[in-house]
């Protein structure tokens, strides 16, 4: 395989942590109140972490030069491959909730096959996340019910989220070249056999939440393949301002 | 948001063998977001290996005007203290 198979191989996971990590950290100090407000945060800061691993290997994979600075913050819209559901504004808190639910529970089943890679830093980097993406899910599982079932406008809220974004979850078991690629090597995984315990997943907290997925008949995607929508920009912009107005700065 | 869930204590033990110590006091809704609102919250820094939460209203304390009646009381009984007795030299390893 290839290194450049495999840095876009890479990118296909780390983006997604690096783009979500990104949404959650808009909300440090806008926390619906003190408790929430960390919690989202340190959940932006487990991401942000497992998006260093990664890319500190692409970076050494490359060989160029580049840091992972560099691949965090100077690469071009169309460089990044996280799926669009991750990009998704925080529109109020049943949408953040609900994108990080839909959002972790793939992420723990995509963790669970990739610790098995025969990369050996791939399956360390998947192993290592595996616990921090289970309190995720714990978390955004609790939520989900505690919204669904809570009052009659937390219910409506969360369920226009669910509406909303559901539209977005298909693209998550797209396989791109690069992943077969890393499939037929041993390093990646086959993501479409992932989603009848995805929706297995789904059923049992929406159940308890008392909420229905909706009959989305049209499914967006394009992420993977760099082609994003169109809060993509924004949320760049305010990722790479520091970066690209002062080159090369560091903490 | 108006925050109206009640309040809880948060105990957390630091490490394996030692007790749980009170460490402060988070909202939460129900036990299940106590817990990880208590664990978001006071175990960031690899402080804890188990956390208990008690919802405040549950915990009876001692009024602070009666502390004369039901602390003074002991102030002068120094006997109390084991170190108030003098051992014998024979006596060793106390």
């Amino acid at each position: 395989m290839k290194n450049e198979n495999k840095i876009q191989y890479i990118y296909g996971i780390a983006d997604n942590a690096l783009i979500l990590g990104q949404r959650l950290s808009e909300l440090c100090g806008h926390g619906p109140n003190l408790e929430t407000d960390i919690a989202m945060t340190n959940m932006a800061l487990d991401l942000l972490g497992q998006t260093r691993s990664y890319y500190q290997y692409v970076a050494q994979l490359s060989g160029d030069g580049k840091t992972e600075d560099d691949i965090a913050f100077l690469r071009i819209e169309r460089q990044y491959k996280n799926v669009l559901l991750v990009e998704q504004p925080n529109k109020h808190f049943g949408y953040v909730i609900t994108r990080q639910f839909f959002y972790d529970v793939f992420h723990l089943l995509l963790l669970e096959e990739l610790q098995n890679s025969n990369d050996e830093t791939v399956a360390a980097i998947a192993k290592k996340g595996i616990k921090e993406v289970s309190y995720h899910q714990r978390f955004s599982s609790d939520w989900m019910k505690r919204l669904g079932d809570g009052t009659e406008e937390s219910h409506q809220k969360v369920q226009e989220a669910v509406d909303d974004l559901w539209r977005y979850t298909d693209e998550l078991f797209h396989m791109t070249d690069d992943d077969k690629i890393a499939v037929e090597n041993g390093i990646g995984v086959n993501v479409a056999t992932l989603r009848e315990k995805y929706e297995q997943r789904i059923k049992e907290v929406f159940e308890e939440a008392t909420l229905t997925i909706p009959e989305t008949k049209w499914f967006q995607k394009g992420g993977k393949q760099g082609i994003h929508s169109e809060h993509m920009g924004y949320l760049l912009s305010d990722l790479q301002y520091m970066q690209r107005t002062y080159p090369n700065m560091k903490w | 948001m108006k925050n109206n869930w009640p309040l809880w204590e948060v105990f957390v033990r630091s490490k394996n063998g030692l007790e749980h110590r009170h460490f402060g006091s988070i909202h939460a809704a129900d036990e299940e977001m106590a817990l990880e609102n208590a664990r978001d919250v006071y175990t960031r820094r690899n402080e804890g290996v188990s956390i208990w939460v008690v919802e405040s209203k549950h915990i009876t304390a001692s009024n602070p005007e009666n502390n004369g009646e039901l602390f003074e009381p002991a102030q002068d009984k120094v006997y109390r203290h084991p170190t108030f007795y003098t051992l014998p030299d024979e006596v060793k390893h106390m």
